[in-house]
């Protein structure tokens, strides 16, 4: 179990390095994203000014502030509340994220599935676990909004967030095959019959 | 007492913000509870951060959560509220301005969006939206409002299955654990597991969402009830989910179960899962002023 300090953008090797159970802390960019914006770039072919090649994005919709633009704040937006959704909504977003915008590293909650996982294993990628829930600690991670995208989806835009010790973040899908939900899962289901006889449910 | 619009809306904005910042007393002992008997390292780490988060948010004055959710309002008229032909209306669009004011003048993210063309008024509000329920009750004097800011990643977990009298108690019991399983880590657990038993289609999810906000340590009206969300609530700690799902013993706070009576042929149970950020306020009016609490 190893510790990586990563700034993006991240070549291949880096990210091939990573496995799950490592620990990952990020300085530097990170791109926001969430459903409208990835209905928008891949469903609706429209395009951003930013290049993502290298780079990790985050599962997110922030609670942000209009504020004048300013050195803190080139945007014009305060960042309030900056936390993680569901990413299991944006799975099939993933392969189109990693082949044609060239991103390296998810950050999310809750976990990819299958396909994602064979996204990563293949064009070299991994996804990196937020604790959900925990938005106000996340935000002192967070030092600014550096840019905004697509943002006629506010909340829902493409974020450029600037990050200090962003983490620390645990490896939870690798590019080796490695997927900490799918092997919770598989032990789970193994205890539903004792769940259920528990229960004093015969398993059907 | 007269129903005050200005008072039901200041309160309805404080209300949303104050849910949004600090968690339940009867949550943050969740939270003790589970860490105390939660035998995995991976586990305890994840809980020990969520524990923080609760401190930060209140130190720093934050949401807990970005979440801002989906506002619902339960409210409750209590003794001595005289309640006139046109207060109904009143209070409710007091309600919505609340709502609103909270999400403009905080300002908070607007989690709502027409449910077709996906437009986001950002005011928190549309059509049916924030959701009011309206009860009465004569154990308490003046105007109860309780606010729920329910999160989107526990509400994408919410299940019917109308099941029949054939399939007896079992198939409450499996399809409870079954939800669980496929939820897995997507609900942000630790959760408060919801139930609904009975009813109808629609009374059944009623009911699993009441079950779902219920404060912990409070246990179902009915004995019957009571004993199977006992059961259920150490069986679903077997799978081994953990919170967040990324494995642990800590996988639901409790699972609380609400029923209601059901026809000669049917069985339907719903589920409706609360994470663990368990947000809610409470405002009592009285003529004496407001109190606000959980």
């Amino acid at each position: 179990m190893a510790h990586h300090e990563l700034t993006a953008p991240v070549t291949e090797a880096q990210v091939r390095a990573l496995r799950i159970d490592d620990t990952v802390t990020l300085q530097g960019v990170l791109f926001g994203i969430r459903d409208a914006t990835q209905i928008a770039l891949f469903d609706r072919d429209r395009k951003t000014r930013f290049d993502l090649a290298g780079h990790a994005v985050i599962h997110t919709a922030p609670n942000v502030k209009k504020v004048p633009p300013s050195p803190e704040h080139p945007a014009g937006y305060a960042p309030l509340c900056v936390g993680t959704t569901t990413s299991a909504r944006m799975e099939r977003f993933t392969r189109p994220l990693l082949g044609e915008l060239g991103v390296r590293l998810i950050i999310g909650k809750g976990g990819l599935g299958k396909a994602s996982l064979a996204a990563f294993c293949e064009l070299g990628g991994a996804y990196l676990a937020v604790i959900g829930g925990t938005a106000a600690l996340e935000t002192t991670w967070v030092e600014g909004i550096e840019d905004v995208d697509l943002d006629d989806l506010n909340p829902e835009s493409l974020w450029r967030f600037r990050v200090r010790d962003f983490g620390p973040l645990r490896v939870a899908m690798d590019s080796h095959g490695g997927s900490i939900y799918a092997a919770v899962d598989a032990g789970a289901r193994t205890k539903r019959a004792a769940a259920l006889a528990a229960l004093g449910v015969k398993a059907r | 007492m007269r129903i005050d619009p200005q008072a039901i809306e200041s309160a309805a904005k404080e209300l949303y913000i104050r849910a949004l910042k600090i968690l339940p007393d009867d949550v943050k002992r969740g939270f003790e509870a589970l860490a105390a008997r939660e035998t995995s390292a991976t586990a305890q780490s994840v809980l020990g951060t969520m524990i923080k988060n609760i401190a930060v948010a209140e130190a720093t004055d934050n949401l807990l959560c970005q979440d801002t959710g989906i506002p619902i309002y339960n409210v409750t008229i209590g003794r001595g509220v005289e309640f006139g032909a046109d207060d109904g209306v009143a209070l409710k669009a007091a309600i919505r301005r609340g709502c609103e004011r909270a999400t403009r003048e905080h300002p908070l993210r607007s989690s709502i969006v027409h449910p077709l063309t996906r437009q986001n008024a950002h005011t928190s509000c549309g059509i049916e939206v924030p959701v009011i329920h309206l009860d009465v009750a004569d154990d308490f004097e003046g105007l109860r409002i309780e606010m729920i800011p329910k999160g989107s990643g526990s509400e994408n977990n919410s299940w019917l299955k109308m099941a029949v009298p054939a399939d007896g108690t079992d198939a409450v019991k499996t399809f409870v654990v079954d939800c669980v399983l496929d939820a897995g880590g997507r609900t942000c657990p630790p959760t408060i597991v919801g139930v609904g038993v009975g009813g109808t289609a629609d009374l059944c999810v009623h009911l699993a969402k009441r079950a779902a906000i219920r404060p912990l340590g409070t246990h179902c009206g009915d004995p019957a009830g009571a004993s199977l969300e006992e059961e259920l609530s150490a069986a679903v700690n077997l799978l081994g989910v953990g919170p967040q799902g990324l494995g642990g013993d800590s996988t639901a706070f409790a699972v609380h179960v609400e029923l209601a009576a059901t026809h000669i042929t049917m069985n339907p149970v719903a589920v409706n899962m609360q994470c663990h950020s368990a947000r809610r306020a409470s405002a009592t009016i009285t003529p004496g002023g407001v109190r606000y609490g959980f």
